[in-house]
């Protein structure tokens, strides 16, 4: 299939039509090649998905506002928490990545697009696609998929909606549209950069990329043959995951698990890459310890391979097995732990400003830091009996996907517009976005780590009387963080529109190649390669 | 980099069949799992299944360890919508390792409709699994019942001399599943 499109992609690079701007009109998107164009409607796509999941949150976070069932039914609550997990993992966290990386790479490492440009068209087109069916699924007969994000089967077989089969091909086309992007970010790594750009040279962003690059390549493909499994379950009387066939229902978790863990550091690598492009920039120092982030986060990556059962602590596995998949995950925070010290260094006696994207930048240092102490907390074994499937999981992973993930695409977003649209955003409106979005977070989810050691289970659209307080809470956070939202919808759109001209260098200090670009950034660039120093 | 002095198309075509065939691969690997997986569990007994086959009589392991007695218990459940009566003769069976243990399972079909049924042996704890030998099972193949037909089915297993002496007892539980809709069948070995 890639070498199909990739002969035809192929005459693409050469052809110079350097001097012209974009084709006008809506085939100008349809049919673009660009990586500015592809990565602005990534970038947007992820938007849309990232509002239309958000929407689904507060709809669970209504339901959750008092105790009793008040709002939706409990069928529907289970279709929004399953949705509202698939959309914001596959529809709006991973295409903002490669939206980012779209936009950047080429500019970061001096290459005049992406190595494979139709393809890079192609890997976006199916992206909506795969999306409207997925969340058609919801106004089929049957309701949407209501077993939870990781699907678990017999739950997404035997006892499954039939719209499942939309689900699982929706998985299907999702999976390779991100294969796609990122053996297109593969090959414009490795092929692509200006002379003088070595692998050591390059942006950590780049870096932490080309590594999520790799992992999506190996993982993507065991969850595409998961659901294929799952597939033939349903359809074909096979028996994978069907006991009562002679197969195996945590078979399933394995496979799952075993794409899911790299699967969270597909989430958060990238964001690594981007703070540690944005907090040298802001507190006006190099990064401290370059070389010990590129190994930090190769370590974490070869680490997200051999501790995926500790999602699966209680399912019965032996006690040497939950002692290795135990010490496997604690070891991760060594790496991690390399990593936030060199971020904590590097603004240690800096000349900090702090504008929007570095506000984000140090709230994504601090929170994310809590995530990953959760996520320690849960890696104990003999613990994780206590604290599986309870709130205290669901305030761990979104503490690591919302100012992890989703902060960090923020700070991103601040931080390249200038260069993108040619105009400074609104200050005083991108800080009251971030404390609007910081104190809302917080609040969302910090009374869930209480809430989930006392024992609320996650996923249950009542609860008990005592968790009342902790959820009224809850919800008013999250209805607070989910509105805020449009608030940047509005200095995007007003940047987009006008503003103060951004100069070249739109950040005093700031390092990196797309800063020799004049901004905004014009339709071609690096036709004729940089020289790096 | 010696292939700089490449083009860039053709720098990426390799890169491209590379990674292409790392993710055809991973595919692959997905569905590779589920051997592994199965061989694991056969290998060390993980997930509780004994082996789907007869167990064969051979001259040294017919012979009866009278020094212990070990304690098999005996566990019938019915999954999600399966409505037969489903149930052991005895729940418990002390047998010496080498000894064969006879009991019978009952089960009914009190539905209007033909019904075929799988129970699927787990034993616990699964370090005990593969010195768990059965002689004779109801649950090697699918199991038929005509409507309001009831069937008793005899069960016969020898616990392995070789069992770790630290178990003295160890729970054979039957889930049995519907598989009206699969048909009759043996299971895979």
């Amino acid at each position: 299939m890639t070498a199909v499109t990739d002969t035809s992609s192929n005459e693409k690079p050469n052809e110079h039509h350097d001097h012209h701007g974009p084709a006008k009109g809506l085939m100008r998107w349809v049919l673009t090649t660009n990586h500015k164009d592809i990565g602005t409607m990534y970038l947007w796509f992820s938007f849309i998905m990232f509002l239309t999941g958000g929407a689904m949150a507060m709809v669970i976070r209504a339901e959750l506002f008092q105790p009793g069932m008040q709002i939706v039914d409990p069928g529907f609550f289970n279709q929004m928490t399953t949705m509202h997990g698939l959309i914001m993992v596959f529809g709006a966290v991973m295409p903002a990545f490669v939206g980012l990386a779209n936009w950047m790479i080429p500019l970061m490492i001096g290459a005049p697009d992406m190595a494979l440009p139709r393809m890079n068209n192609w890997s976006f087109w199916i992206l909506p696609f795969a999306a409207v069916m997925l969340v058609s699924t919801l106004f089929m007969e049957g309701g949407g998929p209501n077993f939870g994000w990781t699907f678990y089967a017999p739950l997404s077989t035997t006892y499954a909606p039939p719209s499942t089969t939309f689900f699982i091909f929706a998985i299907h086309m999702l999976g390779i549209s991100s294969i796609m992007g990122a053996i297109n970010i593969i090959a414009t790594i490795l092929n692509l950069r200006a002379p003088g750009m070595t692998m050591m040279k390059m942006p950590l962003f780049v870096w932490t990329w080309l590594i999520t690059a790799y992992l999506l390549i190996a993982v993507m493909p065991v969850l595409a043959g998961a659901v294929t499994m799952m597939l033939m379950d349903i359809h074909f009387g096979t028996s994978f995951f069907n006991a009562g066939g002679g197969g195996d229902p945590v078979l399933f978790q394995h496979i799952f698990w075993f794409f899911g863990h790299p699967e969270v550091y597909i989430m958060i690598l990238p964001s690594f890459g981007i703070v540690s492009a944005i907090l040298p920039t802001f507190a006006r120092k190099p990064l401290f310890g370059y070389t010990s982030m590129v190994y930090a986060t190769a370590s974490i990556a070869f680490l997200s391979f051999i501790v995926w059962a500790h999602h699966m602590f209680t399912v019965g596995i032996p006690l040497v097995g939950e002692l290795f998949f135990m010490y496997a995950t604690l070891l991760i925070a060594v790496p991690t732990g390399v990593k936030v010290f060199n971020w904590v260094t590097t603004m240690f006696r800096g000349a900090m400003t702090f504008e929007t994207p570095m506000l984000f930048s140090i709230a994504f240092v601090v929170l994310f830091t809590i995530g990953g102490f959760s996520g320690l907390m849960l890696a104990i074994a003999p613990a994780d009996f206590q604290y599986h499937d309870t709130y205290f999981v669901v305030a761990h992973f979104h503490y690591v996907l919302v100012p992890g993930a989703i902060f960090a695409i923020f700070a991103a977003v601040y931080y390249w517009l200038p260069k993108w649209t040619g105009h400074m955003y609104d200050e005083t409106l991108g800080k009251t976005h971030f404390w609007m979005s910081f104190i809302g977070m917080n609040l969302t989810f910090f009374p869930m780590h209480f809430i989930g050691l006392a024992g609320m289970p996650r996923r249950i659209p009542d609860y008990a009387l005592q968790f009342a307080d902790f959820n009224m809470m809850a919800s008013i956070g999250g209805f607070m963080f989910g509105t805020t939202q449009l608030l940047f919808l509005f200095i995007v759109i007003k940047c987009i529109r006008g503003g103060e001209k951004a100069k070249a260098e739109s950040w005093e200090g700031a390092e990196g190649l797309e800063w020799s670009l004049p901004s905004p950034t014009p339709y071609h660039t690096f036709t004729t390669p940089p020289d790096v120093k | 980099m010696s292939e700089k002095d490449e083009a860039p198309v053709d720098l990426s075509r390799r890169t491209v069949i590379k990674t292409g065939l790392v993710a055809g691969g991973m595919f692959g690997f997905g569905f590779a799992m589920v051997p592994i997986y199965n061989v694991f569990c056969k290998v060390t007994g993980l997930n509780g299944k004994t082996d789907p086959n007869p167990y064969q009589y051979s001259a040294e392991t017919a012979e009866v360890d009278t020094s212990r007695k070990i304690k098999v218990q005996f566990v019938a459940t019915k999954n999600a919508e399966m409505s037969w009566d489903f149930k052991p003769s005895i729940t418990e069976v002390e047998v010496h390792p080498g000894q064969v243990g006879e009991l019978e399972f009952f089960a009914r079909n009190p539905t209007g409709e033909r019904m075929i049924g799988q129970a699927i042996p787990s034993v616990s704890p699964f370090q005990a699994t593969n010195y768990l030998h059965k002689v004779e099972c109801f649950c090697f193949t699918t199991q038929t019942l005509e409507a309001g037909e009831e069937k008793i089915m005899p069960l016969r297993i020898i616990v392995d001399q070789a069992l770790p002496r630290h178990i003295t007892k160890l729970t054979l539980s039957y889930t049995l599943f519907d598989v009206t809709t699969m048909g009759e069948r043996t299971l895979p070995s």
